[in-house]
C-alpha cells in the first residue's frame, strides 16, 4: 500500500520533472540555455517511482539524461536550472551543466555524461554501505545503451559476487540516439541479462509508476536484507529527441504521438489517482500548477543569477587541506 | 629504521593505515590469500579479514569505478592493479570519473582514492606488462602522481597518498620490489607531495630521474666522478605536484640538465621538465637540456631487446658528458 502522502509526492515530483524539462527546452529554443541537453520528459515514472522509496542517505548515480533523477532525489529546481545555464548559483557553480549535476548531501553521486560511467560508482557506494554496516542502498539508473557497456557487466557481476545492497535500474527507452534496441542489443528484454549474474531480473512498464514502485520496493527490501542486487528494466519512451535539436528521422511522428497521447506516465497516473478516489481532478490540477510555477520561478532565478567568476576557474581541481601546505 | 624490501615497506604502510583508519580498505586481483602477485599485501587478510582485503574479479574498470564510488561514500579505498598497464582497461574511470569528479561537482566531492601497482622493465613481461605510463596521466588535471625510487620514499609517499583527499596514482617499480632499503619505523612517517629529493649533491650537471632511473643516475654519477664531472641527482618523487623549484634552483647552479626516465622519450615527462627549465632558467643554461627515455617502440619480451629500448647507465653518462661538452 502506497500512502496518500507518498502518492502526492510522486505526482508532484513527476510534474516537477515534466515542467522543468519543458521549461529547459523552451529556454534552449530561445537561446537562453545551451549545451548538450538530454530531456527526460516521458520517463518520469521511473525516477519518481524508484526515488519515492529512497532516503537522503541512500545513493544514486544517474546518466546524461539525468535531470529527472536529480529532482526525484531532492534537487531544487532553481539550483538545477541555474546549473543548466552554467550560472554561479548552480549546483556545481556552472562547471557541470546538464550532464554532471550532483548533490552529495542528498545522496546524488552525480549524473554522468559517459554512458555506463556511473554504474561501477554506484556499486562502490553500495560496497561502502556494506563495509560501514549501514542499511543504505544504492540505485544506479542507466539506459538501454549502457547495458552494452563493459561497466554494466562488470558491475552486475561484482555486486552479485559481493551481495551488495544495490538496485540496477535500466531505463529502456527503445533507442540509443537513432539506433533501435533491436539493432544494438542481443536480447529483447534487458532484464534477462540478470540471469548471467545470478540475480533476479524483472521487466516492468516504465510508464506505470505503480509497477515501477512495486518492483523497486521488492528490490530495495532484498538489498537491505543482505540478499544482494536486482536488475529492473523499465520500458519507457522519450517524448522528445535524444537531445534538444534532434531531427528524429529514426522514428515516426505517429509513434511519438501515440506514446504521448495514450501511454504518457503522468496522464496514466492522474487517471488512476482520480479513478481510485485518492485525489480529485482539482487537487491534481493544483499540484500541476504549482509545478509549472516552480519551473517558471526556477528559470527566472537562473536567468537572473550571475555568471561564475573566471578568477575561480582553477578552484577545486584538487582538494586542498587548509592545515597542510603542500 | 628497519631494513626491508620496497614491497614490504609498501605492505607495512597499508597495514598501519588500515589499523589507524577503519575507512581504509584495499581491493584488487589476487591480493588476499596470495598476497598479491608481488607480495605487497602478504598476510594482510589474516589481520584485517577478507572484507577489507578484498579479492576482486578481473574487472579493472569495475573495481576502479567501485573505488570512486566507495570514496564518494566516505571510504578511503586503495585499489591495487596487478600491472599499472591495466589502468588503460579502466581509463574512463580514472580520467573521466576520478580525476574530474571534484571539479565538475563544484568542489563538493572528495575522492580519497589510491590506485597503486607496479610498472616497468626488468622481468621481460613484454609490451603490455612493461610500460611506464606515468606521463599519460600527468597530462590529466585532477590526478596526483607519485613515483617512489626507494623503500623509504615508497613508505612516506604512500602514507601521504592514503591520507590525501584526492585521487592518487601510485606508480611502483617491479624491479625495486626485492631491493632492501632503510625505512623509518615511525607510523606517521610521511613525505609531502611536491617536494623533490636531492639524492646526490653536485655542481656540474643536474640529472633528474625517477623510479628505477634514480639508482641508474646515481651509478652514472659515480662514473662521471672519475671524469671529474660532479653530477647532482634529483628525484622529483611526485610528478603531480611537480617540484620545479628544486630542479630550477639546481640548474641555476649547474647550468646543465639531463632528464632520464623509462617512460618513452617522445612527449615523456622529461619534455615537460626540460621545457619548464628552458622557459624559466634559459639564461642559466650552458647547454641545451638533454632528454633520455625509452625509444618510440613497444617493450619487447627478450631481455636484451628490452634493455636496448630503454636508456642505460652508459647513456646517462654520455648525456652528462655531452651537456658538459666532454664527448
Amino acid at each position: 500500500m502506497i500512502s496518500k502522502e507518498k502518492k502526492r509526492w510522486i505526482y508532484q515530483t513527476m510534474n516537477q520533472i515534466r515542467w522543468f524539462e519543458l521549461k529547459a527546452q523552451s529556454l534552449f529554443e530561445q537561446n537562453k540555455l545551451r549545451g548538450s541537453v538530454h530531456l527526460y520528459a516521458g520517463e518520469e515514472a521511473v525516477a519518481a517511482g524508484v526515488c519515492a522509496l529512497l532516503r537522503d542517505e541512500d545513493y544514486i548515480t544517474s546518466t546524461h539524461r539525468g535531470h529527472g533523477h536529480c529532482i526525484a532525489k531532492g534537487a531544487r529546481l532553481d539550483f538545477a536550472m541555474a546549473e543548466l545555464m552554467g550560472k554561479a548559483t548552480g549546483y556545481c557553480k556552472g562547471r557541470s551543466g546538464s550532464m554532471h549535476i550532483a548533490d552529495f548531501t542528498k545522496g546524488n553521486l552525480g549524473a554522468n555524461a559517459i554512458v555506463g560511467g556511473g554504474i561501477p560508482i554506484a556499486t562502490g557506494a553500495a560496497l561502502a554501505a556494506k563495509l560501514k554496516g549501514t542499511d543504505q542502498v544504492a540505485v544506479s539508473f542507466f539506459g538501454d545503451g549502457a547495458s552494452n557497456e563493459g561497466t554494466f557487466h562488470e558491475s552486475l557481476n561484482m555486486a552479485a559476487v559481493w551481495k551488495l545492497p544495490i538496485v540496477f535500474v535500466c531505463e529502456n527507452n527503445g533507442f540509443g540516439i537513432s539506433v533501435p534496441v533491436s539493432q544494438s542489443t542481443s536480447v529483447e528484454n534487458i532484464s534477462v541479462r540478470s540471469v548471467g549474474y545470478n540475480m533476479p531480473g524483472i521487466t516492468v512498464d516504465g510508464n506505470d509508476v505503480y509497477a515501477v514502485y512495486e518492483a523497486a520496493e521488492a528490490a530495495i527490501s532484498r538489498a537491505k536484507a543482505g540478499d544482494g542486487p536486482t536488475l529492473i528494466e523499465c520500458k519507457t519512451y522519450r517524448h522528445l529527441g535524444h537531445w534538444t535539436g534532434d531531427p528524429q528521422v529514426y522514428r515516426s511522428k505517429s509513434e511519438v504521438d501515440d506514446w504521448k497521447e495514450n501511454k504518457d506516465p503522468i496522464k496514466k497516473f492522474r487517471e488512476k489517482l482520480i479513478e481510485e478516489g485518492t485525489f480529485t481532478a482539482d487537487e491534481l490540477d493544483a499540484i500541476e500548477h504549482a509545478a509549472i510555477k516552480e519551473a517558471d520561478e526556477a528559470a527566472e532565478f537562473a536567468i537572473q543569477s550571475p555568471e561564475p567568476d573566471p578568477a575561480h576557474v582553477m578552484d577545486d581541481v584538487f582538494y586542498v587541506d587548509k592545515e597542510v601546505v603542500q | 629504521m628497519s631494513m626491508k624490501t620496497y614491497s614490504m615497506a609498501i605492505r607495512d604502510v597499508i597495514a598501519e593505515e588500515m589499523r589507524r583508519d577503519e575507512r581504509v580498505f584495499i581491493m584488487g586481483e589476487d591480493i588476499e590469500i596470495l598476497g598479491g602477485v608481488f607480495g605487497c599485501t602478504k598476510d594482510l587478510y589474516k589481520e584485517f579479514g577478507v572484507d577489507r582485503v578484498r579479492n576482486t574479479p578481473i574487472s579493472e574498470a569495475g573495481m576502479i569505478g567501485a573505488g570512486v564510488g566507495a570514496a564518494s561514500a566516505g571510504m578511503r579505498p586503495i585499489v591495487e592493479l596487478m600491472y599499472m598497464d591495466f589502468t588503460l582497461v579502466a581509463a574512463d574511470q580514472i580520467i573521466n570519473q576520478a580525476a574530474k569528479t571534484r571539479y565538475v561537482f563544484g568542489g563538493k566531492a572528495e575522492i580519497p582514492l589510491v590506485i597503486r601497482g607496479q610498472q616497468g622493465i626488468g622481468r621481460g613481461n613484454a609490451a603490455t606488462h612493461s610500460q611506464s605510463l606515468e606521463t599519460l596521466f600527468m597530462h590529466i588535471p585532477g590526478l596526483k602522481i607519485a613515483c617512489p625510487s626507494t623503500g623509504a620514499d615508497a613508505a612516506g609517499l604512500l602514507r601521504t597518498a592514503i591520507r590525501d583527499n584526492n585521487p592518487v596514482l601510485f606508480f611502483e617499480h617491479k624491479a625495486l620490489y626485492p631491493v632492501k632499503f632503510e625505512v623509518p619505523d615511525d607510523p606517521d612517517f610521511m613525505i609531502p607531495f611536491g617536494k623533490a629529493d636531492i639524492k646526490r649533491q653536485g655542481k656540474d650537471v643536474t640529472i633528474v630521474a625517477s623510479l628505477l632511473y634514480v639508482s641508474r643516475a646515481l651509478e652514472a654519477a659515480e662514473e662521471l666522478k672519475k671524469m671529474n664531472i660532479d653530477a647532482e641527482v634529483i628525484d622529483p618523487r611526485t610528478l603531480v605536484p611537480l617540484d620545479m623549484e628544486t630542479i630550477i634552483e639546481s640548474v641555476k647552479k649547474t647550468g646543465r640538465l639531463v632528464v632520464a626516465h623509462e617512460a618513452h622519450k617522445t612527449a615523456g615527462w622529461g619534455a615537460e621538465v626540460a621545457s619548464q627549465v628552458t622557459e624559466n632558467a634559459f639564461k642559466y643554461l650552458d647547454a641545451p637540456p638533454f632528454r633520455l627515455g625509452a625509444k618510440a617502440c613497444p617493450l619487447p619480451f627478450n631481455l636484451e631487446l628490452e634493455s636496448a629500448v630503454v636508456p642505460s647507465v652508459n647513456d646517462i653518462v654520455n648525456a652528462a658528458k655531452a651537456v658538459c661538452y666532454q664527448r
